[in-house]
């Protein structure tokens, strides 16, 4: 090539220069903060701006941060600690505060002695959680999920062992009517035996059982009511609850406002607009003044559990919505091709249609679990003990009147942490779910 | 299907309740509808039972009796003579006036979040991130509460105002942020004033007649008018020239120190503030996330295709990037807006009188009327939601892509 050119041209290089260092000004840490911060004068008003914004915030947070006191018995102490070390007038935090109360913030009043209960039902949870949200674990763990709610109820209300295990038995009993029935005369035969039967079970021979059993063989634990259950506890038991209740009929929602048939359409969606266009708060306090009134004379029964039922109906209907718009979201095609294959409505929703629906609404789903695990907090205005209703309480104390900061920072940072989780899941799972061709 | 199976309609068995599909659903029908009305029966029946028990009846007339009480925060005349009614209208007056507030602000800082959080300006783009993910994964109830402590706790008192007392008041003497709530100069309509009104009115009338005339301008012929700019002087030039002309008539009270507290202006309550400003920060972060959705579900193609065509970035972003962003971003805006006002409920944590407060609060603890009273709540709550998801279906009609 340079022999062509040779006669033509008087320098012609014959081989590579060395690659040179690229200059300055477009390499490393300098490009990055040309590029990133400094590359027109927007960008530079913005850059100016942050960095005083986040001056202004860590100049007035940072000192009351790391002038903490840890050990003190009461706000009194704590200013006096603060005066003795750094003088009168320097920010500081009194994290005393959570090192002293910290059991009540998670635990509300149950009794000391069995705090394992609530943390061991925790772990129950996780382990029994695990192999829902992780495809990678054994799918005989499934077996102890399915298990795990009537172990979580005996170790947090305790009572007789015979009583959890008596009612998971009327499960066991419908799923066995299921599938003895459905061969023999006929799946619409064994659905209506496997919920009639075990309904008959838990009214008319639980009770008797659990007794019989509890006085043969006195297995259990100290019984623990539930206006002992307070703090975090209570805030997990609520949304753990609802979020477990509220998806199955959510589901069975969705679908009926899906439905052709006309009743089941109408009640379905005056069901979720009603309980949609009304606040929880409302719920709330329906469910604690009303619903006395709407159940037969003398029946009272506890406040956490009419709790649970609200929030579970509440976000079932918002759920409802989410997946409405997963199933609408899919093609025509795939519901005429189910029909074209002879699968029956609940073959072909459970094999087809609620698969690639539910992996749609994903992000939904989790937003709306989210929003009830915060709305949780909402219970503290019909006299349930959670996390802020306690720092309320300590705040009444004498000894921690008039603190708040260190409270909320550590009520926020624990629900934080908590849904910040949930969202970080949620896109896991989309990326794990995702099949389409990018 | 039908044609297949050959139908015998004289001999109709029984079975064909369960077995045929044609009638399975007639079958399945009518079984809900008996459940239902047994359902429905058996709470009503209960519900007599109780209210008979507790010597109750089911009567909307303490509406009409005077309600006994005060409600410090108020937009219509009212006083403890008033009747319930009026009470209950106080209340819905005082949500409507937090949720118009909160969703102006949410709005705003939704959409400086949302389009800051997609800079390429590293810093700004983590510090809205920040926001998003704090205000998002920490219940509202502790925001409302925390923003509160700050008014009450860490604000000056009204005595630090005066001479030597450490605080200032802030934008030119005009706004004393105090623990006792915010004081900001009010308007004094004097003599006048209403011709102002109404040339402002005529004003905006101009500035939506002459943007019509130039759509229609610019679709016949192809020019483009400054629409803009005339806007901009439309806006401001005929109500600036007739409150010269007419003297002056609208002047400002500002609020002014005496004694212990200031007298003068407008006092905005800490509750109103707090609350305010934590459903709008709240709402706001979830906004920014729709409003980036919105922005990212406009594919770079149409970006690049825009400036093929030669249009500069600013006729981009309004002519070809906006109006498809913003079939993405109302729908869920509006739901935002929806919860935003259900959310305003909270107000039960700083003591502002809304409806709830009202209505379902201290009118039903003062005549006992939980039933009746939780009803009325719960209907104006759903009227609420169906008047704005109305009036979201016919925006949605109206902008939805015309297929077919």
């Amino acid at each position: 090539m340079s022999d062509t050119n040779a006669h033509s041209v008087r320098f012609v290089r014959q081989s590579m220069i060395p690659e040179q260092e690229p200059p300055l000004t477009e390499a490393g840490a300098i490009k990055w903060i040309r590029e990133n911060l400094f590359s027109g004068w927007l960008n530079i008003l913005l850059t100016v701006l942050s960095v005083a914004f986040i001056y202004y915030v860590l100049s007035h947070m940072l000192p009351w941060f790391l002038n903490t006191v840890w050990n003190a018995g009461s706000l009194s102490e704590c200013r006096e600690i603060r005066n003795a070390t750094w003088g009168s007038d320097v920010p500081s935090a009194c994290f005393a505060v959570i090192k002293d109360r910290w059991p009540q913030l998670l635990f509300g009043f149950y009794p000391s002695d069995y705090y394992w209960r609530p943390v061991l039902a925790l772990v129950v949870f996780l382990a029994a959680i695990a192999p829902v949200l992780f495809s990678g674990l054994p799918r005989k763990m499934l077996w102890f999920s399915l298990a795990s709610p009537f172990l979580m109820f005996f170790l947090l209300w305790g009572g007789t062992i015979w009583g959890p295990i008596v009612v998971a038995s009327g499960f066991v009993l419908g799923y066995a009517l299921f599938v003895g029935l459905s061969k023999a005369a006929g799946t619409l035969v064994g659905v209506i035996a496997a919920i009639v039967a075990p309904v008959i079970y838990w009214l008319a021979i639980a009770g008797p059982l659990a007794r019989g059993l509890g006085a043969v063989l006195p297995i259990g634990l100290e019984f623990v009511p539930s206006d002992d259950f307070g703090g975090f506890t209570l805030s997990f038991i609520i949304g753990i609850a609802g979020i477990i209740l509220s998806l199955p009929l959510g589901i069975l929602l969705a679908l009926g406002r899906q439905s052709d048939l006309f009743l089941i359409n109408k009640v379905s969606v005056a069901f979720i607009e009603v309980i949609r266009g009304v606040p929880l708060i409302v719920w709330l306090f329906t469910a604690s003044l009303l619903l006395n009134y709407f159940l037969p004379p003398g029946t009272n029964f506890d406040l956490m559990l009419r709790v649970i039922i609200m929030v579970t109906l509440f976000s079932a209907a918002y759920i409802a919505e989410v997946i409405r718009g997963g199933l609408a979201a899919l093609p025509r095609g795939q519901y005429e091709a189910a029909d074209a294959l002879g699968l029956d409505y609940w073959k072909s929703m459970r094999l087809i249609i609620l698969p690639q629906a539910l992996k749609i609404s994903i992000p939904g789903i989790v937003n709306t679990f989210i929003g009830l695990f915060k709305d949780t907090t909402l219970v503290v205005f019909i006299g349930l003990l959670d996390p802020i209703g306690l720092s309320n309480a300590i705040r009444a104390t004498t000894d921690w009147q008039g603190l708040y900061w260190e409270l909320f920072v550590f009520i926020g940072l624990l629900f934080f942490i908590a849904c910040f989780s949930m969202g970080q899941y949620s896109l896991y799972l989309e990326r794990k779910l995702q099949t389409g061709h990018r | 299907m039908a044609s297949l199976s050959d139908p015998q309609r004289d001999t109709f068995r029984l079975s064909q309740l369960i077995n045929d599909s044609r009638y399975r659903s007639l079958t399945i029908q009518t079984v809900a509808m008996i459940l239902l009305v047994l359902l429905f029966s058996w709470l009503v029946s209960n519900t007599v039972q109780n209210l008979q028990a507790l010597g109750k009846d089911f009567d909307f007339g303490f509406l009409g009796e005077p309600a006994g009480y005060d409600i410090n925060q108020r937009l219509i005349e009212y006083n403890s003579q008033a009747t319930h009614g009026r009470a209950a209208l106080v209340g819905i007056l005082n949500t409507i006036l937090v949720a118009v507030l909160g969703c102006a602000l949410a709005t705003v800082l939704g959409i400086i979040a949302g389009v800051l959080r997609l800079s390429n300006n590293w810093l700004v783009a983590k510090l809205m991130a920040v926001y998003v993910e704090a205000f998002r994964n920490v219940p509202l109830l502790l925001w409302i509460i925390a923003i509160f402590a700050v008014m009450a706790e860490s604000m000056p008192q009204p005595r630090a105002f005066r001479e030597g007392g450490g605080a200032e008041m802030i934008l030119f003497d005009s706004v004393a942020v105090t623990n006792r709530g915010v004081y900001i100069p009010t308007p004094v309509w004097g003599d006048g004033s209403t011709v102002l009104v109404i040339v402002f009115l005529a004003s905006l009338v101009g500035i939506w007649a002459f943007r019509r005339y130039a759509r229609k301008r610019q679709e016949a012929t192809g020019d483009i008018l400054p629409v803009f700019w005339v806007g901009l002087g439309l806006f401001f030039v005929p109500s600036v020239l007739a409150y010269f002309v007419m003297g002056r008539p609208v002047t400002l009270d500002y609020p002014e120190l005496g004694g212990f507290n200031f007298t003068g202006g407008l006092h905005l309550r800490n509750s109103l503030i707090a609350l305010w400003l934590a459903l709008s920060l709240y709402t706001g972060a979830f906004i920014a996330e729709i409003v980036r959705a919105g922005i990212l579900a406009v594919s770079k193609g149409q970006t690049e295709a825009a400036f093929a065509l030669g249009l500069r970035p600013g006729r981009t972003m309004n002519l070809v990037i906006l109006p498809q962003a913003m079939r993405v971003i109302v729908p869920p805006l509006i739901s935002q807006y929806l919860n935003l006002t259900k959310n305003s409920s909270l107000a039960i944590a700083v003591g502002y009188m809304d409806v709830r407060s009202t209505l379902g609060g201290i009118t039903i603890n003062q005549t006992g009327r939980e039933l009746e009273g939780m009803l009325l709540l719960g209907a104006f709550y759903l009227a609420t939601s169906l008047v704005i998801a109305a009036v979201m279906n016919v925006y949605n009609n109206s902008i939805k892509l015309k297929e077919r």
